[in-house]
């Protein structure tokens, strides 16, 4: 455990401006497959939620830690399937249909 | 560094450089699910790189977890229907939210209740229950909403932004009290309780039209409470992804904002909607020109040139299929067709062209409003589906108007105008809408599914 330290706002502050980049591009058409993206990668607090289920930390912080983990997981399964079945659909006119 | 810790770090910057690859790869359509598909695949190096932590000692909670987490998501990835996607966005940002409130929850508490916290740290954990606690019940609200559980239309008292502002400022107050003495135990839970309400009292008199606006700041939130979560546990992983999405939320709540020519603090204290008796005109002495399936399908069947405008009512009747299936007759007969999508319509971004993907438009006939705009004035018929407020050309040139200088889709300039409506029951707004009352424009009531598909027969007959 180590504390806010200068060089994880630099990282946060980085992170956020690519972020910024990255999506002003992303156009009107995926805003609801960024969206569920978004939230699907944004599930990574499961990395945290691991750690609190599984280390030696007493049982409210297990418990916790195991309901984060379930909540946590939901997202990362349930987010990154939706967001493929989604980023499936679009595609350009000309080639062969996918249904019937 | 033992060479855990560099296995695991090594983990981490491999599953950041694969979330920032997957999000750059929607910026193109081709490419956006083989992006995504890395991007999983950063989630699964990040996981197992966290098995190996040193303080982890048993696995049984963990796998429990990670199964029950798995039985309840695969279903709602895999059959939710694309109709139900704004309540699924919704109801996702709660889970999340969940998830990182927990932990702080739980790390104030393993750190004797706040005696082993440092004051940076308490900052962090401050931030991650803050954010994380109003996005779970400001999301549930939402989904509630969203779903029908809950009324859709703003609810709203006397005193209930001061009511809210109140509750946020004291919850903020703790939090400073907090970051100044960390080991008052009550303070940090009455900060978490009066998030959970700040979050209720936040949603409570937001209406179904602008929840578009009220998601992507959602989104936001849970982005920023995992980032703090990151802060509060020293892990740069989460620190990155959830500053990717607490930007990606940012900058969808700035567009969905301009597209209603709209602050933030309108839509959130504005209560739009609450107040009919701000619409300035009302449609007293003018008549509509409805017409027939019949009618609609002349004007649609010889059209040369069409622009679809879909909106909410398209997908609260589940049209999409029936919108492709006349979009292929008219094409079969020669006719272009191309669909102007309103950055606001529906309820949530995006929402429009994800049913009509669904429906296998193809997605280069999906316009933006700016791209499309100017063809309205060459259409021979521009077909409105369930659509009002962004159509409604008081935005444009009555100032008395609650949407007065909305950007706008110049449905009003083509040729020939057909609506697609229920009844002539005014919009969310409550605003009503001059399109409807102009010459060239033809009202077909009734439900949109049922009104196409007797239109497509008609088509396929004559």
């Amino acid at each position: 455990m180590h504390g806010l330290q200068l060089l994880e706002i630099y990282v946060f502050v980085l992170a956020g401006f690519v972020g910024f980049f990255t999506i002003t591009r992303v156009p009107a058409l995926l805003h609801t497959p960024l969206m569920s993206a978004t939230n699907a990668i944004s599930a990574i607090s499961l990395v945290g939620s691991v750690v609190m289920a599984g280390a030696n930390y007493g049982l409210l912080a297990t418990v916790l830690g195991f309901v984060a983990v379930t909540c946590a997981t939901i997202n990362v399964v349930g987010g990154f399937i939706i967001t493929d079945r989604m980023l499936k659909m679009f595609r350009r006119g000309g080639r062969p249909e996918a249904k019937k | 560094m033992t060479l855990r810790t560099v296995f695991i770090e090594a983990a981490y910057l491999a599953a950041s450089l694969l979330f920032i690859l997957g999000l750059r790869s929607l910026t193109m359509p081709d490419r956006a699910r083989r992006g995504m598909q890395l991007a999983a695949l950063g989630m699964l190096v990040a996981i197992v790189g966290t098995l190996l932590h040193h303080e982890i000692v048993r696995y049984d909670w963990i796998l429990a977890g990670l199964a029950l987490g798995t039985v309840i998501g695969y279903p709602l990835g895999v059959y939710v229907p694309m109709t139900a996607m704004p309540q699924r966005v919704a109801i996702s940002h709660m889970f999340g939210a969940i998830a990182a409130t927990l932990v702080g929850v739980a790390e104030y508490w393993r750190l004797g209740n706040g005696m082993d916290v440092p004051r940076p740290v308490m900052a962090a954990l401050g931030f991650e229950v803050l954010f994380g606690a109003l996005t779970i019940t400001g999301s549930f609200m939402a989904f509630g909403k969203l779903q029908g559980i809950l009324p859709s239309r703003p609810v709203t008292f006397r005193g209930q932004n001061y009511g809210s502002m109140a509750i946020f400022v004291t919850a903020v107050g703790l939090f400073a009290w907090l970051v100044a003495r960390p080991a008052i135990p009550n303070a940090f839970y009455a900060m978490v309780a009066l998030a959970l309400v700040f979050g209720v009292s936040l949603v409570l008199p937001i209406g179904g039209a602008d929840m578009p606006v009220v998601i992507s700041l959602l989104n936001s939130y849970a982005g920023l409470a995992s980032s703090a979560t990151g802060f509060a546990i020293g892990n740069n992983v989460l620190i990155i992804a959830g500053a990717l999405d607490g930007a990606s939320g940012f900058v969808l709540s700035i567009i969905m904002s301009r597209a209603m020519n709209r602050s933030f603090t309108n839509v959130l204290f504005g209560a739009f909607g609450a107040a009919p008796e701000a619409s300035a005109r009302t449609a007293e002495g003018l008549t509509v020109h409805a017409i027939t399936p019949e009618d609609a399908a002349i004007q649609l069947g010889y059209a040369r040139k069409v622009i679809i405008v879909p909106g909410y009512g398209m997908a609260v009747s589940q049209a999409q299929h029936q919108v492709r299936e006349l979009a292929s007759l008219i094409e079969k007969n020669g006719g272009s067709v191309v669909y102007a999508i309103h950055p606001v319509a529906g309820r949530m971004p995006g929402h429009m062209n994800v049913l009509l993907a669904e429906a296998d438009v193809p997605y280069e006939k999906l316009k933006e409003m700016d791209e499309v705009n100017d063809e309205f004035k060459n259409a021979d018929v521009a077909l409105v589906i369930g659509a009002n407020d962004v159509v409604n050309p008081a935005a444009r040139t009555d100032k008395g108007s609650p949407i007065y200088g909305m950007p706008i889709l110049n449905a009003d300039q083509a040729k020939q105008v057909i609506v697609m409506k229920r009844s002539m029951n005014p919009g969310f707004a409550g605003i009503e809408n001059d399109l409807f009352y102009r010459d060239n424009t033809a009202m077909l009531f009734g439900d949109a599914k049922q009104s196409l598909a007797k239109v497509v027969q008609e088509i396929k007959q004559g």
